[in-house]
């Protein structure tokens, strides 16, 4: 089966052809960089999308401290992600880098601070 | 009158980018304004990765990419940043008056580079019709009042254009729990980056209908909906294909517009060619030169303007 997607590692935005075979990626074309290639193959099994938010934060002069997952977190646990980090409330300066959440949802990611507040 | 070697009208990716470059390259007297109270501009309601590819080879948020500079700029003494500082005024012999809390002053620079970005185009430049309800924002300024107000401006959404502030801010009001109806774009394509159309769109099952425009909106207080109508190839109505679609909030995302007022009303024209201006000593850069895709592409042409300043000063001596 061929399937046609779009690349979104860069603004390049590369149009790829993907061969799949039985679920799995028998070969990509299309791609400008080795990217392309481990994308698709993501993209097939089991797509991942870093997520980027904003916690509350409470008696600071940053009202919303900027956040983004330590890695790519799979799409398909965006929504629950979102709900718990709506629940976090920060009291303290935070660095950027700063751990904001250890191990959120148990994905093995941590939730970080992506400014200064 | 109190004089610069060179100031810097604007603390975002394109003044700092210019105050780097300009220090790096010999200048030792520089001031950098800024209006807002921290640097980095547009950068700082930005917070979704996608930035600092070209230039770091690495992935980052709005925040984080303008950190890097912010850093740098903080360890450079030769730079003095003053923040709250608003240029009100530019003359051509280069005396820039600002106001900043309880005062107004003008310096005189030798050299000058106009860094002040651009703006969002409004409804009242696409024409839309209809009734003034509150709920019609610009996709910047909502993108604003969520990231660092922590306020979610509305429900339903309905986004007219598809630049890459629309498409980022459509799954944003997703991740937020709003629902976003549909993006309408008058052009056959998207006028964004294809991967914001697949990770902003694509990814939430947000519908796009390109080759298509809003016609009206219309609500007593509040927006209760718009009319959408497809059109032809010239972009006439299609009056047959109307339909309404509820909301209770109107993004604008129909493009960007410089910030150029300062210049103009000094009576300065700017080289499109070349980060220069036709009185020497001045240069303009970012998006205020030009409206950029990238913020990469900013720091990298910015940079340039901040060596021409140098070279300009050097050449004084």
């Amino acid at each position: 089966m061929n399937k046609k997607i779009i690349c979104i590692e860069c603004p390049q935005g590369c149009d790829l052809m993907l061969d799949i075979q039985d679920g799995k990626l028998v070969s990509v074309i299309g791609n400008k960089c080795a990217k392309g290639e481990a994308y698709a193959a993501a993209e097939i099994q089991n797509p991942m999308r870093i997520l980027t938010s904003t916690v509350l934060a409470e008696n600071m002069s940053f009202k919303m401290v900027p956040v983004k997952t330590s890695k790519p977190i799979p799409k398909a646990k965006i929504k629950e992600a979102m709900k718990a980090i709506k629940k976090i409330r920060l009291n303290r300066i935070v660095l950027i880098g700063d751990v904001i959440a250890e191990n959120l949802l148990g994905l093995e990611v941590n939730l970080i601070a992506t400014r200064d507040c | 009158m109190v004089e610069r070697e060179l100031v810097i009208v604007g603390g975002g990716p394109a003044g700092m980018a210019a105050a780097i470059t300009a220090d790096e390259n010999g200048v030792k007297d520089i001031l950098l304004l800024e209006r807002d109270q921290y640097l980095g501009g547009i950068l700082n309601q930005c917070i979704h990765p996608g930035f600092g590819l070209d230039y770091f080879n690495e992935v980052l948020t709005g925040p984080e990419y303008a950190d890097r500079f912010i850093k740098k700029i903080k360890n450079i003494p030769e730079i003095e940043i003053s923040l709250k500082t608003f240029a009100v005024k530019l003359t051509q012999d280069k005396i820039i008056t600002y106001i900043k809390p309880g005062t107004m002053e003008s310096i005189k620079a030798k050299a000058v580079i106009m860094a002040t970005g651009c703006r969002e185009r409004t409804r009242e430049m696409v024409h839309v019709a209809g009734t003034r309800p509150s709920g019609v924002y610009s996709a910047g300024l909502a993108q604003k009042l969520i990231n660092i107000e922590g306020l979610l401006p509305g429900k339903k959404i309905v986004i007219v254009g598809s630049g890459d502030i629309g498409l980022i801010m459509a799954r944003r009001f997703v991740l937020e729990g709003a629902k976003v109806e549909a993006v309408i774009e008058v052009e056959k394509q998207p006028s964004g980056l294809v991967r914001n159309v697949v990770q902003c769109l694509e990814d939430f099952d947000i519908p796009l209908f390109c080759g298509h425009r809003v016609s009206g909106i219309f609500g007593q207080d509040r927006v209760e909906k718009v009319c959408v109508v497809q059109v032809d190839d010239m972009l006439n109505d299609l009056p047959e294909t109307c339909f309404e679609i509820n909301c209770d909030t109107v993004l604008f995302s129909v493009g960007l517009i410089q910030e150029n007022e300062l210049i103009e009303m000094a009576g300065v024209k700017i080289n499109k060619k070349t980060n220069t201006t036709d009185v020497p000593g001045m240069f303009v850069c970012g998006n205020a030169f030009k409206i950029y895709d990238l913020a990469d592409t900013v720091t990298e042409d910015s940079s340039i303007a901040g060596i021409q300043a140098a070279e300009y000063l050097e050449r004084l001596i």
